[in-house]
């Protein structure tokens, strides 16, 4: 039995526009705070994952080091898609669990404020004569042509498919809105979201549509900011002190998990299997069910998005997700609070950040740490990223005992 | 006077009726769309050519209203249940309305004429239409 994980040291930027810093000046802040956090330095630690989507930065792990300390030890840059800072994390997990580090570093960066619509790419001249092109042997591009490949569009449907296929398709829009609302409401409680601003119903629903039924609001929004933990093994915590014992966030489990293959899954990418795939997994590590969970940061990149993952990750009946939502269980008084950062929607979502910051904001509450939008007595926690392609990571947090 | 036309992606089939057309593999029956190394679902090398029912139902679908530059907004993106085999399209002849499309609407398989390149060749392109019913 390999030991037990922990979260020794967690830090996250403030999410939202940092037009001074570099990708290196923010993962630097997000590492040195977490190094710090931990009561550790770069000296004790023995391996490093680090993740940069989009920036085009190519050997993020490496720069870092170069400004904050280049130690020699392995460094794996990673990229997950939306699930880049949770594979990281993973990766260092895995390290520690096979013996090899007694401390790892995960962090994870994004530079994307004033990004625009991700997941487009500009239609290219029309060339002559046809020329097929690419798997499908396309004489022109087919983003627009057939169907969509924007993100706020895939992910609408995603929604739109679950209210179809159980019978709540009425009000979708509004269904979906209400659920923005709430995160938008929870926000205006965490100093670090990019956004927080309450936003009412008509508000959100009068705003601009993106694509149907998501509104910017639904949307999650780019932004910039990092995010960095540092792991350690039982054995190697035992070693400290106790007010780092006392502080350390267990990791009862930590998934990592790609889409299987099933019917439609190449047409409309299925980010339901896999999630439910993750949590299955997730439970059955860290014996934690779904209704021990204190709270739950879950991927809402947008709001037809989290509907369905109250369903993947079994935090209701399955076909239940609207009924569970219409409850008030997922707002931060209820039952099972989702997303009380704010989530994606006005925390802000910068890529390869998100994956551990939403294990920060989970390890905050656990610690007792969360200020204002403390979660009272939180114990049990879960946070979820998923990326399309598709990767999904869960992490299922405990409180120390200590 | 026709002009000579090819369609726009290899599954589709312009010859007689319009219809598509999936790669199915041979040991697992599962279908897939576009040129395949192996079948993801049980890894097997052989497939054959199957025809696509042309009539189905709206499963999923969004209204774009960003998208990339050059890509004309607002339009309807859809996956269509075709007999069991999940197609993705554009929705067509419809207006591109939360009144006018419905989760379930019954559609059928039509062609659009996406251009004309300079030796006057037309790349058909496949799209669904509602029907009655």
């Amino acid at each position: 039995m390999a030991e037990d994980l922990w979260i020794l040291g967690i830090h996250m930027t403030k999410f939202g526009k940092h037009p001074d810093e570099d990708l290196v000046d923010l993962a630097s802040e997000a590492s040195l705070g977490a190094l710090a956090d931990g009561g550790v330095t770069m000296r004790d630690i023995g391996v490093l994952a680090a993740g940069n989507l989009l920036g085009g930065a190519g050997s993020i792990g490496q720069q870092l080091q170069k400004q904050i300390g280049q130690t020699g030890i392995p460094v794996y840059n990673v990229a997950n898609a939306c699930a880049t800072g949770a594979t990281a994390l993973r990766t260092v997990c895995m390290a520690i669990k096979a013996g090899e580090a007694d401390y790892g570093l995960a962090v994870g960066v994004e530079k994307l404020s004033g990004a625009g619509l991700l997941g487009v790419r500009p239609r290219k001249q029309e060339p002559g004569t046809w020329t097929r092109e690419g798997r499908l042997g396309a004489v022109g591009p087919v983003d627009g042509r057939i169907g969509t490949e924007t993100m706020a569009g895939v992910f609408a449907q995603v929604g739109m498919e679950y209210v179809h296929r159980y019978g709540a398709a009425p009000n979708a829009f509004e269904l979906f809105a209400r659920i923005s609302e709430k995160n938008h409401a929870h926000s205006t409680l965490n100093p670090l979201a990019a956004y927080q601003k309450r936003m009412s119903l008509e508000q959100i629903m009068a705003d601009a549509m993106i694509a149907y039924p998501n509104t910017r609001p639904m949307c999650s929004a780019n932004t910039d900011g990092a995010a960095a933990a540092v792991v350690v093994g039982d054995s190697t915590l035992k070693r400290l002190s106790l007010e780092q014992r006392r502080r350390a966030v267990k990791i009862a489990a930590s998934v990592l998990t790609s889409d299987p293959w099933q019917e439609a899954c190449q047409v409309l990418p299925d980010v339901n299997t896999l999630t439910r795939n993750a949590a299955e997994q997730a439970y059955e590590l860290s014996g934690v069910g779904p209704g021990d969970l204190d709270l739950v940061e879950l991927h809402d990149c947008f709001a037809t998005a989290e509907l369905v993952h109250y369903d993947n990750l079994m935090l209701c009946e399955q076909g239940g997700a609207v009924d569970f939502f219409r409850s008030g269980a997922p707002w931060r008084d209820g039952a099972t609070p989702v997303n009380v950062s704010g989530g994606l929607q006005s925390k802000g979502h910068p890529i390869a950040a998100t994956g551990i910051a939403n294990v920060w904001e989970v390890a905050t509450h656990l610690r007792g740490e969360a200020g204002q939008r403390q979660i009272e007595g939180a114990r049990v926690g879960l946070a979820h990223v998923i990326g399309l392609g598709s990767a999904c990571g869960v992490h299922i947090l405990e409180k120390a005992a200590a | 006077m026709t002009a000579e036309q090819i369609p726009f992606v290899d599954h589709l089939e312009l010859a007689g009726e319009p219809h598509l057309v999936a790669e199915e593999c041979t040991g697992c029956a599962a279908r897939f769309f576009g040129r395949r190394n192996a079948c993801a679902s049980c890894g097997g090398r052989s497939f054959r050519r199957v025809p696509i029912a042309t009539t189905g139902e709206v499963r999923a679908f969004t209204i774009v209203t960003f998208a990339a530059p050059g890509v004309p907004v607002p339009f309807v993106a859809a996956v269509v249940d075709c007999a069991g085999t999940s197609v993705r399209a554009n929705l067509v002849d419809v207006p591109p309305s939360p009144d006018h499309v419905r989760l379930g609407m019954k559609v059928a398989l039509t062609t659009v004429v996406v251009g004309t390149d300079d030796e006057g060749v037309e790349a058909v392109n496949y799209a669904f239409r509602p029907v009655e019913g």
